[in-house]
C-alpha cells in the first residue's frame, strides 16, 4: 500500500494523532489558536463510538476529561493561553490522582488576553510550573504539522504508561499552517495503554507503591471499588495526615518520572556529529528556522549545529550535555523572554561554553536570517 | 417513575452494608451534623432501587458534605470544590451504565461551581445531585454562602448579610433539569423516596436537602444544638403537593418540600447514543 498523505493544518493533525492513539473522549472550550482541535474532534469522535463535550469553561473542560479517564476511556482537551491558566487547578489534580489525560496547548502571546492569533512560546514554564505543589510534568513540544500528529500520539502513550497527565505545546504558526503530514499505518503504530490491576479487587490499591512507582490502574465500573482525592492520600487512595505516607506519595510523583528521564526524554539534532563548536538550542517552530540556518551556514562551510527539545520536560539536560564537551557557543532561540535559557544556564559551565540568548516576543518569528546573523557574530 | 423494588430492611443493618467502616472511620463531621442523615438516606435509597455497588459512582467536590464519598463502598471520586459536576459528566458520557451520583454543599455547588450545575441542568445529564444545603460554609468555619438567608449571620457576615440568597432548586428548574425536589433531615423518609426517585431519573436530577450546621450557622445565629434545629425544619416546611391550596400567609417564611418539577425529556448520553448509531447508518 502507498503512503498516506495528506496536507494538513497542525490543529489537524492533532485530531489524527489523538484518533489513531485511542482517543474516545474530548471535553473542551473553544478557543483561538485550537479551536480547530475541538471541531476535528466533533465531527470525528461520533463516528467511532467516542464523545466530544463542550463543556461551560476550561476548568470544566479538564474536570470532564479526568473524570472520562476514571472511568477508563483515553481522554483529552486542547486550548491556548487563558484557557490553559484555567486548567491549572486541575492539572495538579491529575497529577495527585495519577490520571492519565493529554492537555494541548496552542501557544499564543500572554500574559492575559495577549495575543490571540499571534505565535508564541511563552507558556514554557508554565506548562511545568503552573500548578501549586511538588510534582514532575511530562512536556513535549511539536515543530511541525507531522510532529503535532506524532507527539499527540506520544504524549497520549507517555500519559497512558506513566499515569500523569502530558501537554503538548505547539503554537499559532504550527496550529495554523499546512503541510504535507504522513498519516502512518495504524497496524505499525505502537499505542499504549494503562497497565490493568491483576489482582483480585480485595487486593487492588488505586495508588499502589510498585517499584517502578507506576502503579495498575482500574476503572470505574471494573468491579473494583476504589476512592480517588485530591487530598494527599495513602495507597489506597484515602486522605492521609501521616509524614510518611504524605512522603512516599510525594517522593512516587517526583520518582516514576525522574527515574523514567531516559524513556521520556527525546532532542533532535541537525548537523551534530562533527563536534560543532556553536549550537543552536531551541524547540517548536523556532527549530524550523534553527535547521534552515544551520543548512545555510554549512554551506558557507560554518561549523554549526542544532539541537531541538522534543521533550521539554523533564528538562533533557544529559541529552543535550553530550554535545556541549566540543561547544563553545550556545545559542538559545525561543519565542519568549529567556525560559529555556533560564534552564540550560544551570547545567552549562559557562567557563567552556557562552551563552548567547535570541528572543523574539513582539508576535513575530525569529527567522532562519536571524539566526544564521547570531551565528555570525559569535564566530 | 422510580418506585420502590425492596422492601426496607433493618435501617442500621442497611448502613452497614455499604460503608467503608475499616478504611475510612472515624469521620470527620461533628456529632449532630445533618450530613450523616443525608449520608443513611441515600444509602437507603440506593439500597432500595436494589443497584449493584460496582455500578454506581458518587463524587463530591470540597467541603464537609463533600467528605461523605469517602465513607461509602462505591466508586467514588472526591475532586476539587465546585467542579464535581464537571467530572462526573466525564465519567457519565465515558461509562453511561454507572449511576453517577454527586454530593455537594451550597458554597460547592452554588457558588464556586454555580456554572457547572446550571449548565449540567441544561444538558440534562443523567447525574442525580444532592445538595447538602446547610446555609453556610462549614470546612473552613462559618463564612456566609450564597443560601444564607438574608441578614443571617456568618463570620464573614459578622453584621448579618447584606446579600440576598439563591433558591436552588428554582435555579435548577429554570436552567433545564428534569427533577428538582427538596427534602430536609427531619423528613428522613421522604428524603430517602426524593433521592431514589431522583437516581431513577432519567435526566438531570436535584435534591436540596435541607440540612443544619449547629456548629458553624448554629452558633452565628443562636439557633442552637442539632436536634432544635433539626426539629425547627418540622414546623417550616410546605408541602408542594398542597401548597397551592394554602393561603399565602401560611407558607411565609416556610420552605416548600416535595417533587418540585419533573418532566420528560431528552437525556444527553442518550442524545449521544442516537448520535452514533445514526451517523452508522448513514
Ligand atoms: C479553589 C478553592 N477555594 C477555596 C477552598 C476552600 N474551601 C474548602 S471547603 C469551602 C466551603 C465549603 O462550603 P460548602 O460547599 O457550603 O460545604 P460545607 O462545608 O458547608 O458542607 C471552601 C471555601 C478550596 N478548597 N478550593
Ligand atoms: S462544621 Fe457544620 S457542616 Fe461541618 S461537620 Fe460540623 S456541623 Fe456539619
Amino acid at each position: 500500500m502507498g503512503k498516506n498523505i495528506r496536507l494538513l493544518q497542525g490543529n489537524e493533525a492533532c485530531v489524527e494523532g489523538a484518533l489513531l492513539a485511542g482517543v474516545r473522549f474530548f471535553g473542551g472550550y473553544p478557543i483561538t489558536p485550537s479551536t480547530e482541535i475541538a471541531e476535528g474532534l466533533a465531527r470525528r469522535l461520533p463516528l467511532v463510538d467516542g464523545t466530544f463535550v463542550q463543556m461551560e469553561d476550561e476548568i470544566g473542560s479538564l474536570a470532564a476529561v479526568i473524570g472520562a479517564s476514571v472511568a477508563g476511556v483515553k481522554a483529552m482537551t486542547a486550548t491556548s493561553g487563558p484557557g490553559f491558566s484555567l486548567m491549572q487547578e486541575h492539572i495538579g489534580y491529575a497529577y495527585m490522582a495519577e490520571a492519565p489525560c493529554v492537555v494541548i496547548d496552542v501557544q499564543r502571546g500572554g500574559p492575559s488576553t495577549g495575543l490571540p492569533t499571534k505565535v508564541s512560546q511563552s507558556d514554557i514554564m508554565q506548562a511545568a510550573y503552573g500548578t501549586h505543589g511538588d510534582y514532575r510534568a511530562i512536556v513535549l513540544s511539536a515543530s511541525s504539522c507531522e510532529e503535532c500528529l506524532l507527539y499527540t500520539i506520544k504524549a497520549v502513550n507517555l500519559s497512558e504508561k506513566y499515569r500523569t497527565p502530558v501537554v503538548l505545546l505547539t503554537d499559532e504558526v504550527i496550529g495554523h499552517m499546512r503541510e504535507k503530514v504522513e498519516i502512518p499505518d495504524p497496524e505499525e503504530l505502537e499505542i499504549v495503554d494503562r497497565v490493568k490491576p491483576e489482582v483480585p479487587p480485595e487486593w487492588y490499591k488505586h495508588f499502589e507503591i510498585t517499584p517502578t512507582f507506576i502503579s495498575p490502574m482500574a476503572s470505574f465500573g471494573d468491579g473494583y471499588r476504589f476512592n480517588i482525592t485530591g487530598l494527599t492520600h495513602d495507597e489506597m487512595g484515602f486522605p492521609t495526615a501521616k509524614p510518611v505516607q504524605i512522603k512516599a506519595k510525594l517522593d512516587k510523583l517526583r520518582k516514576k518520572i525522574e527515574r523514567n528521564k531516559e524513556d521520556i526524554c527525546e532532542i533532535k539534532t541537525t548537523y551534530m556529529d562533527d563536534e560543532p563548536h556553536v549550537v543552536v538550542l531551541s524547540t517548536g517552530i523556532v527549530s524550523r528556522a534553527a535547521n534552515q540556518a544551520v543548512k545555510m551556514a554549512r554551506q558557507k562551510r560554518m561549523k554549526v549545529g542544532a539541537i531541538q527539545l522534543v521533550t521539554v520536560w523533564p528538562f533533557p539536560d544529559e541529552l543535550i550535555m553530550q554535545y556541549m564537551k566540543s561547544c563553545r557557543h550556545l545559542i538559545v532561540a525561543e519565542l519568549n523572554q529567556g525560559q529555556i535559557l533560564k534552564e540550560i544556564e544551570r547545567y552549562i559551565d559557562k567557563r567552556h561554553t557562552k551563552i548567547e540568548s535570541l528572543q523574539r516576543y513582539d508576535s513575530e518569528l525569529i527567522t532562519p536570517q536571524d539566526i544564521l546573523q547570531k551565528v555570525r557574530e559569535v564566530k | 417513575m422510580a418506585t420502590t423494588t425492596k422492601k426496607p430492611e433493618q435501617p442500621s443493618n442497611v448502613v452497614h452494608k455499604y460503608l467503608r467502616a475499616k478504611k475510612t472511620f472515624p469521620h470527620v463531621w461533628c456529632s449532630g451534623c445533618g450530613i450523616g442523615i443525608i449520608l443513611g438516606a441515600l444509602i437507603r435509597a440506593i439500597d432500595r432501587l436494589g443497584l449493584p455497588k460496582d455500578d454506581i459512582a458518587v463524587l463530591s467536590g470540597i467541603g464537609c458534605s463533600s467528605r461523605l464519598p469517602v465513607y461509602v463502598d462505591f466508586n467514588t471520586l472526591h475532586t476539587t470544590h465546585g467542579r464535581a459536576i464537571a467530572f462526573a459528566t466525564g465519567v457519565k458520557v465515558a461509562k453511561p451504565k454507572l449511576n453517577v451520583i454527586v454530593i455537594t454543599g451550597d458554597g460547592d455547588c452554588l457558588a464556586i461551581g454555580g456554572n457547572h450545575f446550571i449548565h449540567a441542568c441544561r444538558r440534562n445529564i443523567n447525574i442525580t445531585t444532592i445538595l447538602v444545603n446547610n446555609h453556610i460554609y462549614g470546612m473552613t468555619g462559618g463564612q456566609f454562602s450564597p443560601t444564607t438567608p438574608y441578614t443571617k449571620r456568618g463570620s464573614t457576615a459578622p453584621y448579618g448579610n447584606l446579600e440576598h440568597p439563591f433558591d436552588a432548586a428554582k435555579l435548577a428548574i429554570a436552567a433545564g433539569a428534569s427533577y428538582v425536589a427538596r427534602g430536609t433531615v427531619y423528613h428522613v423518609g421522604q428524603l430517602t423516596r426524593l433521592i431514589a426517585d431522583g437516581i431513577s431519573n432519567n435526566g438531570f436530577s436535584l435534591i436540596d436537602a435541607l440540612s443544619n450546621c449547629h456548629t458553624y450557622y448554629g452558633r452565628w445565629n443562636k439557633e442552637g444544638d442539632p436536634v432544635k434545629m433539626i426539629e425547627w425544619f418540622k414546623s417550616h416546611v410546605v408541602p408542594a403537593a398542597t401548597a397551592d391550596k394554602m393561603p399565602p400567609e401560611k407558607k411565609e417564611g416556610k420552605w416548600l418540600t416535595g417533587v418540585l418539577h419533573q418532566e420528560d425529556k431528552p437525556e444527553y448520553t442518550e442524545n449521544y447514543a442516537r448520535l452514533r448509531a445514526e451517523l452508522k447508518k448513514k
